[in-house]
């Protein structure tokens, strides 16, 4: 089950070379998988593709794993006080479960030591190129790809090696995702973006306003809350704040026994807004907005301080805002305020500057891929994307189906070739699926997948490609 | 889908883990050892830990939860204990080689679907079902019949030992026997199939045609499900691991791991 890089670092000098596309040198990698990124997609795409049997080269930009949640790293969104919002049994790979003395919400240390603990216990980081950055990857014959690399910052030689398959885990929580108003270059105020916030003391004393009630947003507010002179926060729409107990128990927890039952969505929402109105209550009267949706339609929030800080006059919600002007941000409802620092949680959008966006069906450049499953690719059937998927729940276990799905696939592919067929149709028929409610179609619900919707279609795609 | 693995995660309790490892770090496997029902993780630290290590394995064995030094837990479940050992194993520094001895086999098995092993040796597995059930009356009612009430299943020297142990060692193994849980127990009458294991782990299973607990015709069947033979040593009882040969099996289980690649 072994292959040539087994053992120590991969060496692409020490296999056979020929040339690419431009008369480029291309060292050819013969069977081995290409995985881009160590965060916790691509730790458990190298993992899983090497207990089915295959060599994997992994390259990754920074220098240690954990992608997102490496504080150390230069595009890390973490921020000091960042703790889960899905519970353990929902966020852990499901073959290695986190401590039983954790917390149910561990902090972002604890999860970055998980990270390097599950790549130790694998032996995972033989196989990683540390510093290394992916600049391009280009179709090759027989269905094989070239992946280009270099060194990161840009200095050394460019390299090129020749993969039997690629994954691409580069995470798509990075590259900020700025709102355009009227007047901001003219606004006096400091403004940042959450991916540079990490700790509260930016905020210290200050008045903030943050934009945004995404689950960082909240956070973000519930900070500046006690931090900051004064803090403003502006939702463009009403949402719902689930709070991460009830019953006494992490909230997904309780949620997923009725999903276990199979109770249906109508009835889970009816018994959703339930509990709210009992724990949470009527968000109008906190002068929040009503939401406009109904719970499970949009990306949950899991805070349970962000209502209790409105309640203290912590935090002031306030609408949109309409446009900026030197020393004062005016709101949708004509009201002005004067923050000194604007944070924008408003997201981010995902990034594949290596990749031609033809190749995945996005040839109107919209950042949108056209995926089936989120993670296959219509005409490439050695080419798949781990982690790129907002579910309503931890994203780990999916990543970790994704990339079991795919190195099977590859199997299939050698042994099984009808098969591997089959499903290539079914990527080409079903690119674009979605897996979730009925979702708004901003960018920032792109990805949005429930997870229990989602994991019986990957164990579909499972059964169908091994069936006997 | 486990949503109801998820939605109901095992309650923590705190487990007794023993170890010995080696001098020197010699870059193989890790071994968990996971005991049967009744015993704890002293029954493999009486002999086989010290000797793994000798050996260059690192070496552990933990007490199910209810068992030896680890928290009281009456209302233990099998996914209980198939959970304290996936908790131990993940906690190892390296991927770990599971060997289960007895009902301990069965928890591995279980574990196995949980947790990618570099492999897995199963020692006198008890796999549950009617047979075995059968047996246990047959040559020891007095012991066995109250553990289908829920009561105390209670195992006799002759059913542990070889008359080559001397008696007064077999009386002090017996009088440190504990108790399985209630439910733990049950589910053995129900012969619970184990999910198969994740990463096609190589499996070794070994025993003695002589054990009274585990006839020779379990050995093979649990041997073939995994695709192989099993390994005898004749003249042992149940508990190889104390018995007066301990020895034997432990090193042919070393020798197994330093052949397969998993050993390295
Ligand atoms: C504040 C915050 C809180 C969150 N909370 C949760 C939560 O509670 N539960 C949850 O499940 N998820 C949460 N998430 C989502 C989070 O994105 C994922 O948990 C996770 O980090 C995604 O892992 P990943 O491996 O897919 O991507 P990343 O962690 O982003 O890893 C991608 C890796 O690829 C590398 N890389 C990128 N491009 C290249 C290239 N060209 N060449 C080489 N290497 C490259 C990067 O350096 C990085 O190491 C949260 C996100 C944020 C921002």
């Amino acid at each position: 089950m072994s292959t040539s890089t087994d053992h120590g670092r991969p060496d692409p000098e020490a296999t056979s070379s020929g040339l690419g596309s431009d008369d480029r040198p291309v060292s050819d990698r013969g069977d081995t998988v290409c995985v881009i990124g160590a965060g916790a997609s691509g730790l458990t795409a190298i993992k899983n593709l090497r207990e089915h049997g295959f060599g994997v080269d992994c390259y990754e930009r920074e220098t240690g794993v954990g992608g997102a949640w490496n504080w150390r790293h230069d595009r890390s969104p973490v921020y000091a006080s960042t703790h889960l919002i899905s519970s353990k049994p929902f966020t852990q790979f499901p073959d290695f479960p986190m401590p039983d003395s954790w917390p149910d919400y561990p902090h972002h240390s604890q999860l970055l030591s998980y990270f390097e603990r599950y790549a130790d216990h694998f032996d995972l980081r033989s196989h990683i190129w540390f510093g290394t950055e992916v600049i391009r990857v280009e179709p090759a014959e027989g269905e094989r790809w070239d992946v280009t690399t270099r060194s990161t910052g840009g200095y050394g030689p460019e390299r090129t090696s020749r993969y039997a398959a690629v994954v691409i885990a580069n995470g798509h929580n990075w590259s900020p995702k700025l709102p355009r108003y009227e007047g901001l270059e003219q606004f006096r105020g400091e403004i940042m973006h959450a991916s540079s916030y990490k700790d509260p003391a930016q905020l210290r004393g200050k008045r903030v306003l943050v934009v945004g009630a995404g689950n960082t947003g909240c956070d973000i507010a519930v900070e500046a809350a006690q931090q900051a002179s004064r803090c403003w926060h502006s939702t463009r729409r009403g949402y719902w704040y689930a709070p991460k107990y009830v019953l006494g128990r992490p909230a997904d927890q309780v949620n997923d026994s009725l999903l276990a039952l199979r109770v249906p969505l109508r009835l889970r929402q009816w018994l959703y807004h339930w509990t709210l109105r009992l724990t949470v209550g009527d968000l109008t009267r906190f002068g929040l907005p009503k939401p406009d949706h109904r719970v499970y339609e949009t990306h949950p929030i899991a805070n349970s301080q962000l209502v209790y800080y409105v309640g203290h006059g912590g935090i002031g919600p306030v609408p949109d805002v309409a446009r900026f002007h030197p020393y004062a941000v005016e709101l949708a409802d004509g009201r002005e305020i004067d923050p000194e620092v604007v944070v924008f949680a408003t997201g981010y959008l995902p990034r594949f500057e290596f990749l031609d966006a033809s190749v995945f069906g996005d040839s109107a450049g919209a950042g949108r891929p056209g995926l089936w499953l989120n993670a296959f690719t219509p005409g490439h059937p050695t080419l798949a994307v781990a982690g790129l998927v907002q579910p309503d729940s931890g994203l780990f276990t999916l990543s970790h189906w994704q990339t079991v799905l795919f190195a099977r696939l590859l199997q299939a592919r050698r042994d099984r070739p009808e098969r591997a067929a089959a499903f290539g149709q079914r990527v080409r028929e079903r690119a674009g699926e979605r897996y979730s409610g009925p979702v708004k179609e901003s960018s920032r619900h792109w990805f949005e997948v429930g997870h229990a919707d989602y994991l019986r279609a990957v164990e579909r795609a499972l059964v169908e490609l091994e069936g006997k | 889908m486990r949503g109801r693995e998820w939605s109901r995660p095992v309650r923590p309790a705190r487990r007794e883990v023993l170890s010995a490892v080696p001098q020197l770090e010699e870059g193989r496997p890790p071994l968990l050892f996971v005991p049967g029902f009744g015993h704890g993780a002293w029954a493999f630290a009486e002999h086989w830990l010290g000797h793994a290590a000798s050996r260059g394995f690192p070496a552990y064995a933990v007490s199910l939860r209810g068992h030896g030094g680890s928290e009281p837990a009456p209302e233990a479940t099998l996914r209980a204990y198939a959970h304290d050992v996936v908790q131990v194993a993940a906690g190892l520094p390296r991927q770990a080689v599971l060997v289960g001895h007895g009902a301990g086999a069965l928890v591995v098995a279980h574990a196995l679907a949980r947790y990618p092993a570099r492999g897995a040796v199963l020692v006198a597995p008890v796999f549950g079902g009617w047979g075995v059930l059968g047996a246990a009356l047959r040559r020891n009612p007095a012991g066995t019949l109250p553990a289908v009430f829920g009561g105390p299943l209670r195992l006799s020297r002759g059913q542990l030992f070889s008359r080559e142990l001397p008696d007064e060692e077999a009386r002090r193994y017996v009088g440190r026997l504990g108790r399985a849980g209630r439910r733990a127990q049950w589910a053995l009458l129900g012969e619970p199939e184990a999910e198969p294991a994740v990463g096609a782990p190589p499996v070794l299973v070994l025993g003695s045609p002589d054990d009274r607990v585990v006839p020779a015709s379990t050995l093979t069947r649990v041997a073939r499900r995994y695709g192989s033979a099993p390994l005898l040593f004749p003249g042992m009882g149940h508990d190889v691991m104390l018995d007066a040969r301990w020895a034997e099996p432990i090193d042919a289980i070393l020798d197994w791991l330093e052949k397969e690649p998993a050993g390295h």
